[in-house]
């Protein structure tokens, strides 16, 4: 089944936000990572075979114009629930990938019932009680999204010969990254004291061999969600979802469908 | 023409091979290899240096700070300044320039330049710089704010210097509710602010409008005539014409009593495998948002190793015969300066002079050599080019304070 995908653009806070749109069923948003993302995936295109799935581009990243007066992921949720909100959709599940993972963590701390259910996939947020969130501004740009991939064969697969495109989205995410997460780097300290509050069911992916985001920092966020069941993919690294499609995919869509 | 003495105060007791090893020199080189008795012990040469200079007949001293890295011992400029201002006499002190986007409180930073610009006895020229990438990552600071919090911490340091206090100060970046300090410049309306750069475009016009010299930092000639022509039509959009007072020069100069043992201790500013900062990660220099958004593409080409390096990497033969860095004899050395001097035309001329493992011995000489022969025949040279620094051409400290602006009927204060 080939899926259709249709492009958006929404005037929210001041910007243009672009959004993919494909599918039909229970609406997921899917918030992508820290380095922005390529715009079709095997998993993304698995979604949309069995839910409605929006996926934005974060503000400031690839096509959605850059807010210059975010200073915090927590506005970036402020931005995807105004854009819910105008889309009329409720009852929305949640998937968030690293960074978007912590976008949709605040997100659901900021509205416990909002949400049917909640993915977090590899998510940034909260300090990793063992270890530290890598730390992208010290390593070269196509290092960094290298170290997350278990088989560099897996991130030679998704982007190839790197194009000089990609490297300049990338230096562009990086910036919207300091702009938004520079100090802590990548996480908050409110944020899991507020994770207790959250309604939703909530599954915990977790690459075994994530570098930049510490397994830890998963079996925190299980343990402060209230309904949350944490789950490791073998052989995988950060970006779990573009290393291991299938298996994140499934795990994703079954939950989902519960 | 006002001219200085300059030296990076090398960390030259650090082990060079540690330092190939790990593959870079700068930012993550790890303190393991900082020896403190050595650094104490060039400190206090580098102390008796600034005082030589001053003996000898300098002008002016010229500081700066970096972190991170041994190329340069200098992490807080405003404690050199501070020990000058009390140790010498007649000097100035140009602080080029103090990193006005490290610091959390520019209200502090005012404070101290105005301690220090009381103790020298009004001897203070304040420089401010942006400051490096690897400065904003060893200080924790965002480098995607770094030029915002720039003009932020000028606009409130001027402020705080010029406006009686107490006043609030509800910024971007700062926001202080009272902002009243007890010490305030000798030099008024504020201390010359002298802005020092190598290639922004953004910095060169943002001076200019200031009305603040620019001092280009060893460009080649081709790129700083490129500079004044960018400064000189930002200067005549705000209504005045720039002159030699607003340009200021900084050059890689050795002097010996032969010409021999000059090129030897030249080729110590390669020192840092011919990097000014060290050997580093491309992204520790311009780390994301730091650089102009119009050179993004060009750099992560660069970065990536798609491209080369825009500024090149010049053997040290090269930069010789491209006048990158001048060595010689004083005679040697005077008629090549002439030589740079007429084709960049500056009031200021900063003279970078002691780098790397250069012995004591032949540090103090060069100081010498340089500050009691080669200055003041460039000076002599200079005033008959016209050449006046911003003393001698009576300059406002700020463009606020012109009278001969275009259009301009009664002047601002």
């Amino acid at each position: 089944m080939s899926v259709v995908w249709a492009e958006m653009v929404k005037e929210i806070a001041g910007i243009k936000l672009h959004a993919s749109r494909a599918g039909s069923g229970k609406t997921v948003l899917v918030l992508h990572h820290d380095i922005g993302t390529v715009d079709r995936l095997p998993f993304y295109d698995a979604l949309a075979e069995k839910f409605d799935v929006i996926i934005p581009h974060h503000p400031g990243w690839g096509k959605s114009e850059r807010p210059g007066w975010t200073r915090h992921p927590r506005d970036i949720a402020a931005i995807y629930a105004w854009l819910l909100a105008d889309l009329g959709l409720t009852g929305v599940s949640l998937v968030g990938l690293g960074f978007g993972g912590w976008i949709a963590a605040e997100m659901s701390s900021l509205a416990p019932e909002a949400y049917a259910r909640l993915v977090l996939v590899g998510a940034m947020g909260i300090k990793p009680p063992e270890g530290d969130i890598a730390d992208q501004a010290i390593v070269s740009y196509i290092d960094y999204p290298s170290s997350g991939f278990h088989d560099p064969a897996a991130f030679a697969a998704v982007y190839g010969d790197v194009s000089t495109d990609q490297l300049e989205a990338w230096d562009i995410a990086r910036e919207m990254c300091f702009r938004n997460a520079w100090k802590p780097y990548m996480y908050s300290q409110t944020l899991p004291h507020l994770l207790g509050g959250v309604r939703s069911p909530a599954l915990v992916i977790w690459g075994d061999d994530d570098r930049i985001v510490p397994l830890s920092a998963g079996h925190a966020y299980a343990k402060a969600l209230r309904d949350a069941t944490l789950t490791t993919i073998p052989e995988c690294g950060h970006f779990a979802e573009m290393e291991k499609p299938d298996a994140v995919a499934k795990l994703t869509a079954d939950f989902l469908s519960q | 023409m006002h001219m200085m003495y300059f030296t990076e105060q090398p960390m030259s007791a650090y082990d060079e091979q540690a330092g190939l090893d790990f593959g870079a020199t700068a930012l993550n080189f790890s303190n393991s290899h900082y020896n403190s008795i050595e650094g104490s012990r060039l400190y206090n040469e580098y102390l008796e240096e600034y005082i030589l200079a001053e003996e000898c007949g300098t002008d002016g001293i010229m500081l700066n700070e970096h972190h991170n890295a041994p190329f340069c011992m200098q992490a807080r400029t405003n404690m050199f300044a501070s020990i000058l201002a009390a140790v010498t006499k007649r000097v100035k002190i140009v602080i080029l320039g103090n990193p006005l986007p490290l610091t959390e409180n520019p209200v502090q930073l005012a404070e101290e330049l105005a301690m220090i610009d009381m103790i020298s006895k009004g001897r203070l020229v304040s420089g401010f710089v942006r400051g490096g990438g690897q400065e904003q990552l060893a200080n924790g600071v965002n480098p995607a704010f770094n030029r915002e919090r720039f003009m932020e911490a000028h606009d409130l340091i001027q402020k705080t210097w010029t406006q009686p206090g107490p006043f609030r100060w509800e910024g971007t970046h700062y926001q202080q509710r009272v902002v009243n300090p007890w010490a305030l410049p000798l030099q008024k309306p504020y201390p010359r602010v002298w802005i020092p750069g190598v290639l922004s475009k953004e910095t060169v016009i943002w001076t200019a409008q200031q009305r603040y010299p620019y001092i280009a930092l060893n460009t080649s000639i081709a790129a700083t005539k490129l500079i004044h022509e960018t400064y000189d039509k930002a200067a005549l959009d705000v209504g005045y014409t720039a002159g030699p007072e607003n340009f200021g020069y900084l050059i890689r100069v050795h002097v010996q009593d032969t010409e021999e043992k000059a090129l030897e201790n030249a080729r110590q500013f390669m020192w840092m495998q011919g990097e000014f900062t060290g050997l580093a990660n491309p992204v520790w220099a311009n780390p994301a948002g730091y650089f102009s958004p119009s050179g993004r593409r060009a750099f992560v080409e660069f970065s990536t190793g798609r491209a080369k390096n825009p500024r090149g990497n010049p053997t040290f033969e090269q930069q010789v015969a491209d006048t990158m860095i001048v060595a010689g004899t004083p005679s040697q050395v005077i008629e090549r300066l002439k030589y740079i001097v007429e084709n960049t035309r500056p009031g200021i001329m900063a003279i970078w002079a002691n780098d790397g493992n250069v012995s004591k011995q032949d540090r103090r000489r060069c100081i010498q050599l340089l500050c009691g022969e080669v200055m003041p025949a460039i000076k002599e040279f200079g005033a008959s080019l016209g050449l006046n620094d911003p003393w001698e051409a009576n300059a406002p400290v700020h463009l606020r304070y012109s009278t001969d602006l275009i259009g301009q009927k009664v002047a601002a204060e």
